[in-house]
């Protein structure tokens, strides 16, 4: 609890908390405000926004209202970003985990399996999987995982390497605690301290991802999402870049706020390790 | 020099049961597909009868079992074949080699502006950490790494290519302009302005962040306060202390964000069509053309790979340390 409030006392992680808190309250807001399919039409085509009070930003190509779609596209954005970034850092720690504590052959095979997934560019490799799987909200997020994970892996395997040697881990193996329980007991959770502060920037960069993969087509096409706005508003790029660049506005803004949320994190912990 | 070969070729030994592990992860991935090349091929011609079918399937190979083709693929891979892609009916070694100029060209360039603009800036925010420019540039450079690189891309286009028209809107060079020589450099430089900004400022802001801190870190350190003791003036402790020592990092970050850009260019050259690797992937999943995909991403593997190898001797180059045990082993 304190650390929240010694986030919240440097500018950076103010600033980031009070955009992470709109969003998240214009994501619970989308289905209270506008309970109808985002993806409805609603009145006609390409009003600009700020004319009509019953559709404040106006009206994209076909008559949706984008303010509505604004706002589901942000349950969207969210979502996929933290349940990718939850996905990649369980799958991440998990096999860093076992890597680290069973060494020899099997480290040096999963490792090399690490260091395949870091070589291929992780947009082409979650290109390639939803071609293959078809586009729906679980494959996107776990395409946008299977490029996320090596970072959290290679981290956790470093940590448990180096707390598999400290004492209390040798103290438990002559308590005579089995391996599985000194892995989960013992290191785990020593272990995922510094994993654990890869996520912030993570769900960034999956938010980025998710965004990139729906404006090329490859999202879910029922889901409104920003980056399929912005695809949609290309078309109509002269006549209303604003149905491009809101949309756009909404992704850095997320994306803004969670960097500097993280800052903020980052200099807490600072803090508290130049105080200790 | 023989420090950096010794390196060299440790690391390329390495890195052959890694890119073997992608070949075969791609293959079997894109194995899993439903529908092939054949059914997408159907698609396009309206159909077809189930001798058609079968007779497509035996000339593509595609009867076969799936061992039985990974092992076709990778004895032709070995002789530098990647297969014949059915969306484009010719060898995928021609389109892939047609296409990565241009896509190297924008990486290149991109990486060429992010490192150096972004090493500079980074530069000038950590002569004085905390200082008023130090907090305008991290701010703002955390704006900067914030905005989809898509989306910047079309914001650079409606202003200087719709509304200034200083630039020209898509596409890698005029067409059909008859230019040669120096005008035909000059003009496809002109249509790369746009789309190697769009790329370049998302990574500028990574750069500038890694040297700031860099620099923040090597003020606290001893031969800072012994510069400075010395009387040293403070541009040279800036350069010649500070920031020197700062700069190693980002030649590390060079290598690992190779792989992120190529992957960013994808989406670029989708805003600018530009007719680049990229757009070729684009439309090899289009095409359901999954010789063409796995084709890609070796490539692409292939690509990180030497781009690391590279940097791996820039830093064994920089920094004697680096390789010294492998030398003397």
């Amino acid at each position: 609890m304190s650390l929240l409030r010694r986030i919240l006392g440097t500018p950076e992680g103010a600033a980031g908390a009070l955009i992470l808190c709109v969003l998240v309250l214009a994501a619970l807001l989308a289905p209270v405000l506008f309970p109808a399919d985002p993806l409805s039409i609603v009145g006609p085509a390409l009003v600009p926004p700020f004319t009509d009070p019953a559709l404040p930003l106006g009206t994209d190509r076909l008559g949706r209202d984008v303010l509505a779609e604004l706002m589901h596209g942000a349950g969207t954005s969210l979502a996929v970003g933290i349940a990718a970034a939850a996905m990649a850092m369980i799958a991440g720690s998990l096999v860093g985990t076992l890597a680290g504590l069973a060494g020899g052959l099997v480290d040096e095979a999963l490792m090399r399996v690490v260091d395949a997934f870091q070589i291929v560019p992780s947009f082409l490799l979650a290109l390639a999987f939803v071609s293959v799987t078809g586009a729906s909200l679980p494959v996107v997020i776990t395409a946008i995982a299977l490029g996320a994970w090596t970072g959290p892996a290679r981290l956790a395997r470093a940590e448990v390497l180096s707390i598999r040697e400290r004492d209390y881990v040798a103290a438990a193996r002559v308590l005579g605690m089995r391996p599985l329980e000194i892995a989960f007991r013992e290191v785990l959770p020593n272990a995922l301290p510094p994993v654990m502060a890869l996520s912030s920037v993570i769900v960034a960069i999956s938010v980025l991802t998710e965004a990139a993969l729906s404006f090329l087509g490859l999202g879910d096409p029922n889901i409104v999402t920003w980056g399929s706005m912005i695809a949609e508003g290309r078309n109509v790029l002269r006549s209303a870049p604003f149905l491009s660049i809101l949309p756009g506005l909404a992704l850095m803004l997320t994306v803004l706020g969670v960097y500097l949320f993280s800052e903020g994190l980052a200099d807490a912990l600072a803090r508290r390790r130049s105080r200790a | 020099m023989r420090r950096a070969l010794v390196l060299l070729r440790r690391r390329a030994i390495s890195s052959i049961p890694v890119l073997l592990i992608v070949i075969v992860g791609t293959f079997l991935l894109l194995e899993a597909a439903p529908g092939d090349a054949v059914d997408a091929y159907l698609l396009s011609i309206g159909g077809g009868d189930a001798a058609l079918v079968a007779s497509l399937r035996a000339s593509y190979g595609l009867d076969q079992s799936t061992l039985a083709r990974l092992w076709l693929y990778l004895t032709a891979l070995a002789h530098f074949d990647l297969g014949w892609s059915v969306t484009f009916g010719r060898p995928i070694v021609d389109l892939i080699l047609e296409r990565l100029p241009n896509t190297l060209w924008l990486m290149g360039s991109a990486l060429a502006l992010s490192f150096s603009l972004g090493s500079i800036l980074g530069v000038v925010a950590g002569a004085r950490p905390g200082s008023a420019t130090d907090r305008v540039l991290s701010i703002g450079s955390l704006a900067l790494y914030a905005v989809p690189s898509f989306w910047l891309g079309l914001v650079l286009s409606v202003v200087f290519s719709v509304q200034l028209r200083w630039f020209p809107i898509a596409g890698i060079e005029s067409i059909a302009s008859g230019k040669h020589g120096l005008d035909r450099a000059l003009d496809i430089a002109r249509h790369l302005v746009l789309p190697v900004s769009a790329l370049g400022f998302i990574y500028l802001a990574l750069f500038l962040r890694m040297m700031r801190s860099g620099m923040a870190e090597a003020w606290r350190q001893d031969y800072a306060l012994a510069a400075r003791a010395k009387g040293l003036r403070r541009p040279r402790i800036v350069i010649r202390h500070i920031a020197r020592n700062a700069m190693l990092p980002l030649v590390t970050m060079l290598g690992l964000q190779a792989a992120s850009m190529l992957g960013g260019s994808v989406v670029i050259e989708s805003v600018f069509a530009i007719p680049g690797f990229g757009r070729l992937a684009q439309e090899a999943v289009a095409g359901r053309d999954a010789p063409l995909l796995i084709g890609i991403i070796v490539t692409s593997a292939v690509l990180v790979i030497i781009v690391n190898l590279l940097v791996d001797i820039t830093y064994a180059l920089l920094d004697p340390r680096v390789g010294a045990a492998e030398a003397a082993a």
